[in-house]
């Protein structure tokens, strides 16, 4: 083969790889988790006594925080971001779903746990399920938690991190507990423009 | 306006002779407000100390129980534990917010409603092992307060010496 032939091959090939390689995966500031496995076949109850489901969030980013109603810190913290991310996506605001997620079921009754996540958003849906079956979502996402006891009553160490759905439900990312809400806003602006 | 402050905490010093070394000032109390049912609450606060001093023990007629929390994240988990006493180093402040120190109000005796006002009382004991009470007035702030500045300071008195 000549060498003009070899020179010729070699630039179709590039070209046709650069054609068909898919385009730069999209870059985070949250962890990026696209490919891990957590919260498969993911239902829980809300403040209602409904099942949800994340398939009836298609189309909108997900976030989920794991916490507990008598958390005096970050709880209401990462809540409070929430509301400053969905003020920072303007007009898409509504295209990011808040989910609170009990970790203290036996004190977080369904109707506080409503009432708390609302006091933040309305649009934010509270979480709880029976004790066996929170521990099994929690080890799902390889979240921790655990009862301290504290004067005569306890409070839970729990995970900070949040975690994100792209729109088509499927895990996308995981946000620490720090990260503030500008960078978070702009991983959602990126999950909603590169999804689909 | 500072002269007409310094004037007024000249007055101030005057008229609380016993206040003329208040050893702690507090700032910025608050308190979260709650939810009905829910059973605690963080209040948060400002200390600064003239001399060394700590903070042995706070209370509240709005709690059965007390404490002072350390918030900790290990390894992207919070903990949060009580702590025996709060150290106050001279001069120096100390914040009581998010992301660190907090008072940990225990099975409230009712709703926190924004707006309410939560007494605390410190207990505070100086370098010479001297304890002297502090009463502090903690605003309640609406639950979703995210750093919370509370809009009043306020002195903490110290009535006995
Ligand atoms: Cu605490």
């Amino acid at each position: 083969m000549s060498s003009v032939v070899r020179g010729v091959l070699a630039m179709v090939l590039i070209a046709l790889l650069s054609a068909c390689s898919p385009p730069e995966p999209p870059r985070f500031n949250s962890a990026d988790m696209t490919g891990v496995e957590y919260g498969n076949g993911f239902r829980m109850l809300d403040g209602d006594g409904r099942e949800r489901t994340l398939e009836e969030f298609q189309g909108k980013v997900v976030m989920m925080f794991f916490g507990f109603l008598q958390c005096p810190d970050v709880c209401p913290t990462a809540l409070s971001r929430g509301v400053a991310v969905r003020e920072l996506l303007g007009a898409d605001a509504d295209k990011l779903q808040m989910l609170f997620i009990t970790v203290d079921p036996e004190r977080d009754t369904p109707e506080a746990l409503k009432s708390y996540v609302q006091r933040f958003d309305p649009s934010f849906i509270g979480l709880r399920d029976t004790v066996e079956r929170t521990a099994e979502i929690a080890k799902s996402f390889n979240v921790f938690y655990a009862k301290v006891p504290t004067g005569d009553s306890y409070t839970m160490d729990h995970t900070a991190t949040s975690f994100v759905f792209d729109p088509d439900g499927r895990l996308r990312l995981a946000v620490a507990h720090n990260l503030p809400p500008d960078l978070i806003a702009a991983d959602v602006k990126t999950l909603l423009a590169t999804t689909r | 306006m500072i002269k007409l402050i310094s004037v007024a905490a000249l007055i101030a010093a005057m008229a609380f002779p016993a206040c003329a070394q208040v050893q702690v000032q507090v700032d910025d109390a608050w308190v979260r407000a709650t939810v009905p049912q829910q059973k605690s609450t963080g209040a948060f606060m400002r200390l600064t100390a003239h001399g060394d001093a700590r903070v042995v023990s706070i209370s509240s007629p709005a709690a059965a129980v007390t404490e002072i929390h350390e918030m900790k994240m290990e390894n992207d988990i919070m903990k949060m534990r009580a702590v025996q006493a709060l150290d106050l180093p001279a001069g120096q402040a100390v914040e009581l917010k998010p992301g660190g120190y907090h008072v940990m109000l225990i099975n409230l005796k009712a709703q926190v409603k924004e707006g309410d006002m939560v007494p605390l009382t410190l207990v505070v004991e100086g370098k010479d092992g001297k304890r002297e009470t502090l009463e502090v007035h903690a605003t309640a702030k609406p639950l979703n307060q995210p750093q919370g500045q509370a809009m009043q300071h306020q002195q903490g008195h110290m009535p006995k010496h």
